[in-house]
């Protein structure tokens, strides 16, 4: 036989549990309307649809280690630095594409910055161009920033690195013709080779890479 | 008397020893004339540069690295270019760590008139020939280290011309190039690189890189385009 008290207690705790329950559950309804208020998923900002202009890739070709102009249609921001980064990263989603010529993995995101300085003079003592800023029409610096997997993962061998070097070489001059000078940073260090060969701590001409008819780079 | 003969003793002795000096260094003069050996030929020197080794294995080739059949190229075509009468200098006999400037400091000491550099590839097809892109230079009594190729490029565009004759003569696809390649940047002797890709010439694979046949037919016009190079060399 259980005692009279015991029976009260034992009601009592269960009313308690279920009145501690239901005050649980109140709490975390709280919480979590608190936390849907604060995540404001409207868009604070218009989305900036950038007008689609025509850009024009050298696109590389291991077969006949060649580089062919193609042109493409993308929406290109206004300014230069992330156009010229928009652009190869477009160049890098071809080499990436199943079947491609120069098949090299990594995509748009091969490419993790392009900064556009005021190019050096090549010639000794003329220094005059340091002074200009990055927007002016002299000669600019490219100084493009690939990303350690892409380097990684990129075929090795004198044909295929050099045909990738080149093409973002005229790929930048054909777009930003005041592009003059290339220089690559792998993860924002400077690299001997690209994967072996060639050779990513010397200036670049984008000049040099512009084909000729019936000439290879 | 005796004073007469005493003054023919002594300036008549001396004259005729002169004399006699003199008809031994004319008939010496005439033999030696008559039999000079040939003027030594001015030695012809092929520096082999097997690419990577040691550490640095190069491309993953598809049973193979490249520093491994650089190395097998280097040693065949060794015997080849010894075989006609060329002397060989090569950077590497093992599969030892050599850096650039090391491939380089060799090759110049060699005072070659031929540096080939030597690759392979899985990517492209048929023979790649690089030279360096760097924009030919006027030759300095000192040249910069990293730009030493420049005075040679034009002389480095003729070899890739007959190395590409002999070649597509043995029935092999080539293509050429210009490329940014440290150890042969420095250079100061007629450099190229060459690097051997399989022969997918009209799409289907003709013969891959580890086919004796093709490794032959490569190495074979290659000394024979440095055989070549050496009756040009010659020539005034």
């Amino acid at each position: 036989m259980i005692a009279r008290h015991q029976t009260i207690l034992f009601g009592v705790l269960l009313a308690a549990s279920i009145a501690m329950g239901g005050v649980l559950w109140q709490l975390r309804e709280r919480a979590h309307q608190r936390l849907l208020q604060g995540e404001d998923s409207a868009p604070t900002q218009a989305p900036q649809v950038a007008p689609a202009e025509q850009a024009t890739l050298l696109v590389a070709n291991d077969a006949d280690n060649s580089l062919l102009s193609q042109v493409q249609t993308l929406p290109l921001p206004q300014d230069q630095g992330a156009r010229a980064r928009l652009i190869l990263g477009k160049l890098m989603d071809l080499y990436a594409a199943p079947n491609a010529a120069h098949p090299v993995s990594g995509g748009a995101s091969s490419i993790a910055q392009v900064f556009l300085l005021p190019a050096p003079s090549l010639a000794a003592g003329a220094g005059a161009s340091q002074a200009k800023s990055p927007d002016a029409s002299g000669p600019q610096l490219a100084v493009v920033n690939l990303t350690g997997s892409f380097a990684s993962s990129h075929p090795s061998g004198l044909e295929a690195e050099t045909l990738t070097v080149l093409s973002i070489c005229g790929t930048l001059h054909a777009n930003l013709p005041h592009v003059t000078q290339v220089r690559f940073l792998v993860d924002g260090q400077q690299r001997p080779t690209l994967a072996g060969h060639a050779d990513l701590t010397r200036t670049y001409l984008a000049t040099d890479a512009v084909p000729t008819e019936g000439v290879h780079p | 008397m005796r004073w007469i003969k005493a003054i023919l003793e002594q300036h008549l002795r001396p004259l005729a020893v002169a004399a006699c000096f003199a008809c031994f260094a004319v008939a010496g003069g005439v033999v030696t004339a008559a039999q000079a050996p040939p003027a030594p030929q001015a030695r012809f020197v092929v520096v082999l540069d097997a690419a990577h080794g040691g550490d640095d294995p190069g491309g993953h080739l598809d049973t193979q690295a490249e520093k491994a059949y650089t190395l097998a190229l280097s040693v065949k075509l060794r015997s080849l270019l010894n075989a006609r009468g060329i002397q060989v200098v090569t950077t590497r006999e093992s599969d030892a760590n050599v850096d650039a400037n090391r491939r380089s400091e060799i090759a110049n000491h060699a005072n070659a008139q031929a540096c080939l550099s030597l690759h392979a590839s899985q990517t492209g097809t048929g023979v790649h020939l690089f030279a360096s892109s760097l924009a030919p230079a006027a030759p300095t009594r000192l040249p910069a280290w990293k730009t030493g190729q420049s005075a040679w490029v034009t002389r480095s565009l003729a070899m890739a011309g007959i190395l590409n004759s002999a070649l597509q003569h043995a029935g092999v696809s080539v293509t050429l190039g210009r490329t940014a390649l440290p150890a042969v940047d420095s250079m100061t002797c007629p450099a190229i690189a060459i690097e051997i890709a399989p022969d997918h010439a009209g799409g289907a694979t003709k013969a891959g890189l580890d086919d004796p046949g093709y490794q032959a037919r490569v190495a074979e016009a290659l000394a024979a385009a440095m055989l070549e190079w050496k009756t040009e060399a010659r020539q005034p």
